[in-house]
């Protein structure tokens, strides 16, 4: 059913929050372009901080259970983002984990390689554009003449949005395609089935690389891996195939393999697919059979020659991996 | 101290674990901190087994195949040998220890090898304490 012949129906509430985020999540849903107006119709956004200015207070004067749909876009980096997943989790009837940051940790995720020691430290004593002398820190409480000074509390590790309340469904991608979340929302308005909670939703089950109209051997052979600028990409011949390691193996379908489209290897901002709980676990295993040697000085060599695998396996999913953060 | 390390490993069908086994049958004693996984190749190993023993509180983690070219799937033991130096770069990167994840060779003769083997990582495992991943994970805060 079309969206626009079911806006006689009650409107559904719809919430639409940000973490740990960039902004971009709350633009994808801008960029329905005019389906927006469609969505619109059939709900009435009740607080989005992005678009609409709504206090905290008054969401947490709502009804339990009042608002129909929550999209929870953003990571859990502070007490503010936790604060807000468990209100909005007792105020929703369906909460969906929206974007790769709610997902699985995504860009701002990629901090679990410091602690929040060293990120204070390079941020407010050693940056090159800081002048803090005395070294001072934000404290998440501070009196003043005027009364005490509140700001939330910075946490050790950046979270996924299931870490902290439960979530009924998960949307990937940075961000989301607009059409994926178009297909979700249409299905929520009309009542469709909904798949069992803890689905991941507007996504296939296959990977990028089954998507993926490069051309492609099952054998893949190679002897050295470079980064995009070292070489010239023939635009036609699968990345790996070519050198480049690029996240399609380990990646879920569902973005039409928009970078590879647009000659830019995947990034992996979809998470792994289904059956697979880690995307680096799921990459070292698919360049593991690739590596063209068996000498152990001639692997290493070309082992060498991927620059930072943790930070390139897991660039979207390192709070939601099986590891989780670095060791302090 | 009375740390007593847990060693996870997962042995070959063919080679590693008959090496094990003879170790065994030839009454060999050696620590008991090791918890034997029994699969066919050890080019079935897929990374995620390995990470999955260190969330679950692995100390150390080992893994035996068959010896170059002895793989009764020829190539099973070459692939393993690749993932293991890609997780080893892995977890180095994650602040863990590499001694922390080990690759021998050990063939169905082997039984002393295998045995003095499993002595040396768990004295290994001894000098570097626990594995700290696992309390990493459960951070306070968490619901
Ligand atoms: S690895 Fe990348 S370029 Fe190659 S088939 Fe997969 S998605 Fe396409
Ligand atoms: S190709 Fe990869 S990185 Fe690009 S949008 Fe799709 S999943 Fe994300
Ligand atoms: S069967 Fe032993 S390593 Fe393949």
């Amino acid at each position: 059913m079309p969206l626009d012949t079911i806006t006689s129906k009650p409107k559904l509430k719809l919430a639409i929050y940000w973490g740990a985020a960039c902004g971009g999540c709350c633009v994808s849903v801008l960029d329905t372009h005019e389906k927006l107006l469609d969505i619109v119709a059939a709900a009435d956004p009740v607080f989005w901080p992005i678009a609409m200015d709504i206090k905290y207070k008054d969401v947490e004067d709502m009804p339990d259970q009042s608002i129909d749909l929550t999209l929870f876009n953003g990571a859990v980096r502070n007490s503010e983002n936790k604060r807000m997943a468990q209100v909005l989790r007792k105020k929703s009837k369906i909460l969906v984990a929206y974007g790769a940051c709610a997902y699985m940790g995504g860009i701002p995720g990629l901090a679990n390689f410091f602690t929040k020691e060293e990120i204070f430290r390079r941020a407010y004593e050693e940056s090159e554009s800081t002048l803090n002398p005395e070294k001072i820190r934000p404290v998440p409480e501070y009196e003043v003449p005027e009364g005490k000074l509140e700001i939330p509390v910075f946490f050790n590790d950046v979270l996924p949005l299931n870490k902290v309340v439960d979530v009924d469904y998960y949307i990937p991608g940075c961000p989301p395609q607009s059409e994926r979340l178009i297909e979700v929302f249409t299905a929520i308005v009309t009542g469709a089935a909904l798949p069992p909670k803890g689905s991941v939703v507007g996504a296939l089950e296959k990977t990028n690389c089954d998507e993926c109209k490069r051309k492609k051997t099952d054998n893949k052979k190679v002897k050295k891996f470079y980064r995009l600028w070292e070489i010239q990409d023939d635009k036609e011949t699968c990345f790996l195939e070519q050198g480049v390691i690029c996240m399609g193996p380990a990646t879920r379908g569902g973005c039409g393999v928009r970078c590879v489209e647009g000659n830019s290897p995947c990034r992996g901002c979809y998470g792994p697919p289904a059956a697979c709980s880690d995307p680096g676990a799921k990459m070292m295993s698919a360049i593991g059979t690739m590596i063209d040697a068996d000498k152990p000085e001639e692997i290493d060599e070309i082992i060498e020659s991927i620059v930072d695998p943790a930070g390139l396996f897991y660039r979207f999913s390192l709070p939601g991996s099986i590891l989780g953060r670095k060791l302090s | 101290m009375n740390f007593r390390p847990t060693i996870v490993a997962f042995l070959c069908n063919w080679c590693a674990y008959t090496g094990a086994d003879l170790a065994g049958t030839s009454r060999l004693k050696y620590a008991p901190n090791i918890r034997i996984i029994r699969i066919m190749c050890s080019g079935r190993i897929d990374p995620t087994f390995v990470l999955k023993a260190f969330q679950q509180g692995a100390d150390g983690v080992l893994i035996c195949g068959c010896h170059p070219g002895d793989c009764h799937y020829q190539e099973g033991n070459y692939k393993c040998l690749r993932r293991f130096k890609l997780l080893q770069k892995y977890i180095a990167q994650m602040g863990i220890e590499k001694e922390r994840l080990q690759l021998e060779w050990i063939s169905a003769s082997e039984g002393k090898q295998f045995s003095e083997l499993v002595n040396n990582m768990t004295k290994t495992m001894l000098t570097l304490g626990p594995s700290k991943i696992k309390s990493s994970l459960e951070v306070e805060y968490i619901k």
